[in-house]
Formats: C-alpha cells, structure tokens, sequence
C-alpha cells in the first residue's frame, strides 16, 4: 500500500498532509470572503428597496431553486462517500460515487440554465437589459444585476470543482489513491463542500426571502 | 566573533559545517537560464521578483518625477491636464501594486523566511513559482494598459467615473486582479510554511519577529484581496456591459463601491508597512546587540494591526456621506492602530537602551524610518478625527501623510532590509560609506519632498490639481526638487549596490555579527539550505548570553 510521493522539502508525509489540508482551508477561507464581498452589495441593496427585492425573488421558481439545492447535497454527500470509500481502499467505488457527483453538478448546471432561459424569455436580463413588465424600477433590477452576478460566479465555481473531482476521479480509478495517501482527492472534496455551502446562502437570499 | 561556535549550536549537526555536505550554493548549484526560469528554490525565486520590483520602483520614479516637474510652474510646464491624470493614475497603481505590495514580502520574505524556520523551501514551492509569473502576467496586462493609453481615475477608481471615463480602465483592473490572485498564492505558502514548516524544537515564541511581521501580512492578503478583487472585476463589467450596479442613474450606490474598495484598500496598507516593521525589528536588534526589549509585545502588535486594520476602512469616507456615529467608531478604531504602533516604537527605542550600537546603513535607515513613521502615524491620529479631516480631506496634508507613513516606511524598510540581507544574499558587502551617504541624501531628499505637502494641504491644495494659484508656488517648487533629490539618491543607491554585486568586498557567513538564524548558513545559503533539518537550541536574538554559555 503506497504512501504517496514526499516532496523534498518536508520532513515526512504527516507534515506534508497537514501543509495540503492547511494550504486548501486557508484558500477556501480567502474564496468565502469572495463571495462576501456580493453578500454585502445584496445585504445592502436589499436594505435599500426591501419591498422590490421580496418581489423581484419571489419571480424565481422556488421549486427549481430547491431541486437544485437538494442535487447540491446529495452531491456533497457523494463525494463525502467516496472518501470514505477511498479511505477503506476501495479506489474503483470511490471513483464511481465521484462520477456520479460530477452528473450531478452537471444535473445543477442544467436546471440553472433552464432558469436563465425563462428569465431571458421573460425579459428578465442583467443591467440595462431589463425588460421585464410585470416588475419595474431600480430594485428588481439591481435584484437581478446581482442575481446573475451571484449564481454566475457560483456557477463558475461549480464548473471549477466539477474539473477538480474529475482529476481525482481519474486518479481514484487508476488506483492512485490508497487508504494512507489520498489527500488530492481530500482536498478536491473540501473545495466541493465549499461550493455547496455558498450555495446554501444563496438559496434563501435569492428563493425564499419574500414571504 | 566566530560564527562557528553558533552553528554548531543552531544546527547541532557538525557535519553541517563542511560544505561539501550541502552542495554548491544557491547561485551556482544549477547552471542556465532554465535552471532559473523554472526554479523552485524560494531565494531564485526571490531574486526573480527582486529584479522586477526594482523595475516597478524606477518605473514609478520616473512618473513621479515627471508630475513633480509638471507641478513647478502653476500652470502648464511639461504635459498637458489629460496627461497629467493619466500619469498619477500609473503612479498610484505601479507604486502600490507593482512595487509596494509584492516588494518586501516577495523579495525578502521569500528569501529569508524558509531559512529563518529551519525548511529546506516554502511548502508549496511550485505555487511560489506560479506566483512569481502571475505576478509577471500582472505587470504585462498593466503595463499593455498603460501604452494602450492608460486610466485617469487615480488608483482608487470610484466610481461613477471609473465607469464613464474614457480610458483603458478594464485592462488595468483586470491587471489589478490578477495581482491579487498572485498575492493570495503567496499568503496561502506564507501561512502554511510558517504553520507546518518549522524545525523540530523552534516553537512560536523563538520565531524571529521577521516571521510574525509577514505572517500578519499573508493573513491580510488572504482575506482582503479577494474583496478588491471583486469590486474591481464589478467595475469592468460595470463598464462593459452597463451593469449599473453603483450607477445612481439606475438606483446604485456609488458609496458602496467605496466601502468595499476600502474594504481591502485600507488593511493594505498594513500589508505594506507590517513587512517593514518586521525588517526594523531585525535590524535594530541586530545593530543593538540586544534582544528585543519585549518580543511578546512586538509579535502581538503585529497581529493587532493585522485585525484592527479590518475595521477601519470607513475614515476614508468621512465626507462621502456617513453617520457621524459610524464616522466615530471608524475613527476610534483607527486611533487603536495607533496604540499598537506605538508599542513597536516604544519596544523597538527601549530595545537600543543600553544596546552596542552600531551605525550601519540598515541602522541608519530605522532612524529614518523611525522618524517617518512616527510623524506619518501622529498626522494619521490627526485625520482618524473627524472634524479635522473635514479640513484636510482630499488635500496635499493626506497625500503628505500616507506618503511619510505608507511610502517612507516601506521604502525605508525595503532600502534596510535591501542592505541588512545583502550579504547573505549575493556574498558580498556594500560600501558602507556610500551606504550611509546615500542614506541620508534619501531622508533628505524624502522630507523635502513631502513635507511641504503637509503646508500645501493645510493651506488648503487640494490633491490632484493640475494647476494651482501663484501663492502656492514655493511650496511646489521646494517638494519638486526634493523629488529630484530623492529620485537622485535611489539612482545613487542602486548604483552603490551593483557595485559592490560586482566588485565588492567578499563577506562572511555573518558580517553583521547577529544571531538571527538565517546569519548562520554559509556565505551563499546551499539550494536546499540545509543538510539535514536542524536543531534550534536557542531563539534569535539570545545576545545577552555570551558564546560559550550560547554553546554550551
């Protein structure tokens, strides 16, 4: 059972494994305040046309919103299987429950562009582009601006990790990983859950907020 | 004094002694211009963004000497208006993001920072490298916008201007970001190899302060970068497809684009002077002879910057409409910046209180820097009040002040640690007489220039004019040729240094006589620094123990 490569300027592989886990937390702590810098233009947005933001998000389709929520976790809970399952060294399922999270990030990618396709059927568009009648005026717009603004960079984050677990599938597949060395798929999981928890804010700020 | 008696206590491997064990040093262990271009080895890689930074300082040079030029006369004297916008707009954005930002931490902290923790390298050399060349990428998209024409929003681009001008805004920030992406992979290395890198036996508290000074700066960079990022990528597509997002015309704030530019604009100030305090600590340790007269409240300090800093962005907005509450708080929290400052100034004086010291260039330089920082920091308290900044906001009294605290802390600290580390970082030693001269043609030079700005605001020039009434002409004209002095001096500088890289004395292992842990390598550090990870018997700065107690 392999113990995975050991670069030259550690000491040993217990080292090494806690500078990839510290290394892959401090960046995800760096992408979370990313998205804050957004939160912080919705918080205060919303502050100013709190009656146009509840308006503008009840036009979002609840039920789409919640599916994907739902496809987002279940996808998390697979690629927290399939570390399980690398860590008991069955490489090949783990590799298996990683495809099945990519489906399902491509599942979430699919629902979210039917959503961005009946918003644009609507006329409902990013910036000077909103034509929408059913909802004038600056607040919806804005709603929308940082709507698309949001799910994109999510969107964008989500294709990124879709990549990173298709590195670690392949490599789970062709048994690179064993129980005491699989720390890049580790590491592409963390990422994973981190795309899940930003989407878990933006579920209620951009779909339930409007009761 | 011997170094020898140290190493073999540093190391507690004698082997370590004969360089044979170690191989060839850093400069000669690989042979090429691939051996470079590719290197992992964190002090090529510091060389790498010495050279460039230093390109980025005359770069930025050269656009201040030509502002200060067009400002001798009140009216036109070398460019014209749209010129001259362009050109403080170049000034800012190279200074800070060219030069400032990466100059310490990249350069030195690169250098030195493995070797002060007993690693071999930084813990993910390969992103190092990575960093090294976005930051490249960076400097090409900016420089490209500059030739394409450039911006004239000033460095800050608020908006709405900075989506309504016409010049090359979107090239620029896209420059701006991808800074950014190269200043988080380097915090991301910094805090993991300070974390997880350390050698057997050295704990947090024999850290020499260096580290913790560039440890407060990685966890800035971290979390603040990314905000800016995203506030200038909103800009560019604000711009590109008419977002409207801070338009008022369309129901936006353009103040909030303010918030969230500050957000990351103001803790990046301490991004750029904490390295430098972190230089100073070394330095007036060294050149003592003494330990420091508190270590705790030097490395504590650090990180109060470090978090305080987050919370006061908003003195930048006093008159962009606020709550005189939150204008308080703001300025309340920014006054604590000042208490921690003031704890190093007092740390660092009672450290050279009965200390040997040693007037060498680096020494020299936190005088300097001392005085700067401490006349910068006072005017700063002055304009965290808010009913004073009324008075000064966006006059020559700010751009006086944050030039003595931001710019003459980081100069004097990068120009000290330029000198401190340049033997161990090329073998060789500067002369020291043209060290001290150009040193104070420097000073001289740098208050000269700036500290008629202090009268020039008070007197109520706003900043960034380009024309001014006759009655603020001899003020001008007095900080003009300071410039000049100043611009003179560096040139000088630079060429004291590439003489002594070239034709200079031969150093030793430890010129200096510190007992700072990176003074105990050979001459030239091997690639790998170390044969084998060594024993840290003692802390940094044990000068009050003699030698043979240091050894036994």
């Amino acid at each position: 059972m392999h113990e995975g490569p050991l670069h030259p300027q550690f000491e040993d592989l217990e080292r090494q494994r806690d500078a990839a886990r510290l290394g892959m937390w401090a960046f995800l702590g760096s992408e979370a305040l990313l998205f804050t810098g957004l939160f912080v233009l919705y918080a205060a947005y919303r502050t100013l046309y709190p009656d146009a933001f509840a308006a503008a998000a009840s036009l979002n389709d609840r039920a789409l919103g919640t599916i994907n929520t739902f496809i987002l976790l279940t996808s998390s809970f697979t690629v927290a299987l399939s570390v399980h399952e690398v860590r008991l060294g069955r490489a090949r399922r783990s590799a298996l429950l990683l495809l099945a999270s990519i489906l399902l990030g491509f599942v979430f990618l699919g629902v979210k562009l039917t959503e961005y396709a009946e918003h644009f059927r609507e006329g409902i568009f990013p910036g000077p582009s909103y034509r929408y009648e059913g909802l004038r005026g600056f607040g919806p717009r804005i709603f929308f601006t940082l709507y698309f603004l949001m799910t994109g960079l999510h969107a964008l984050h989500v294709i990124a990790g879709m990549g990173m677990l298709a590195w670690v599938m392949v490599g789970a597949w062709q048994h690179r990983y064993s129980p005491l060395y699989h720390t890049p798929l580790e590491l592409g999981a963390l990422y994973w859950h981190l795309v899940d928890v930003i989407w878990i804010f933006l579920w209620p700020c951009l779909y339930l907020m409007h009761a | 004094m011997t170094s020898g008696t140290y190493e073999a206590d540093l190391v507690g491997v004698p082997e370590t002694h004969a360089p044979t064990d170690v191989g060839l040093d850093y400069l000669r262990a690989d042979r090429g211009i691939r051996s470079w271009l590719l290197t992992t080895d964190h002090k090529r890689i510091g060389l790498m963004f010495y050279i460039v930074v230093i390109f980025a300082l005359i770069l930025g040079g050269i656009f201040a000497l030509l502002l200060r030029t067009e400002l001798l006369t009140p009216e036109r004297t070398v460019m014209d208006a749209v010129t001259y916008n362009r050109m403080f707009t170049l000034h800012g954005v190279t200074m800070i993001w060219l030069f400032m930002i990466p100059a310490i931490p990249n350069v030195f902290g690169n250098f030195v920072l493995p070797i002060m923790l007993g690693a071999k390298d930084l813990a993910f050399p390969r992103l190092n490298l990575a960093s090294f060349y976005v930051y490249l990428l960076g400097c090409v998209v900016t420089l490209g916008a500059m030739i394409w024409g450039g911006a004239d929003t000033g460095w800050t681009f608020y908006v709405p201007y900075s989506t309504t001008s016409q010049s090359a805004v979107v090239p620029i920030v896209l420059g701006i970001f991808i800074f950014g992406i190269s200043s988080i992979m380097t915090a991301v290395n910094f805090i993991v190899t300070t974390h997880t890198m350390r050698s057997a036996n050295l704990s947090w508290f024999r850290l020499p302060l260096f580290v913790w000074a560039l440890y407060g700066t990685s966890v800035i960079m971290l979390l603040a970068t990314p905000v800016l990022g995203l506030s200038v990528i909103v800009v560019a597509l604000d711009r590109a497809f008419q977002l409207g997002i801070f338009d008022p015309a369309l129901g936006g704030d353009p103040v909030l684009f303010q918030h969230l530019f500050w957000f990351y604009s103001h803790p990046a100030v301490y991004i750029m002077i904490l390295p430098a305090q972190g230089v100073m600590s070394e330095v007036v340790c060294t050149f003592s002879r003494r330990q420091p007269a508190s270590y705790g409240a030097i490395a504590m300090s650090s990180l109060g910057i470090a978090l305080v800093g987050f919370g006061t962005w908003g003195h930048h907005m006093f008159v962009a409409g606020m709550s005189e509450f939150d204008a308080n708080v703001f300025g309340v929290l920014s006054m604590f910046v000042a208490i921690f400052s003031a704890i190093k100034v007092f740390t660092w004086v009672a450290t050279m209180h009965r200390g040997s010291i040693h007037f060498n260039t680096p020494m020299l330089y936190f005088f300097w820097f001392l005085f700067l920082f401490v006349f910068g920091g006072m005017t700063g308290v002055a304009v965290a009040t808010e009913s004073l900044d009324v008075h000064w906001h966006d006059t020559y009294f700010v751009v006086a002040h944050f030039h003595f605290i931001m710019v003459g802390g980081t100069l004097t600290g990068f120009l000290a640690a330029v000198h401190y580390w340049f033997p161990k970082m090329f073998g060789r030693l500067y002369s020291e007489r043209m060290g001290l001269l150009t040193s104070f043609a420097v000073f001289t030079g740098f208050v000269l220039t700036f500290f008629p700005q202090f009268l020039l605001g008070n007197a109520g020039m706003p900043r960034r004019y380009y024309s001014y009434p006759a009655r603020y002409q001899w003020l001008n004209v007095l900080s003009t040729g300071g410039a000049w002095l100043l611009g003179g001096a560096l040139v000088l500088t630079l060429g004291n240094l590439l003489v002594a890289l070239f034709w200079g004395k031969r150093a030793t292992a430890n010129p200096w006589g510190s007992r700072g842990y990176e003074w105990m390598t050979p001459v030239l550090p091997p690639k790998t620094n170390f044969a084998s990870t060594p024993f840290i018997g003692r802390g940094p700065y044990d000068y009050d123990r003699p030698e043979e107690a240091a050894h036994a």
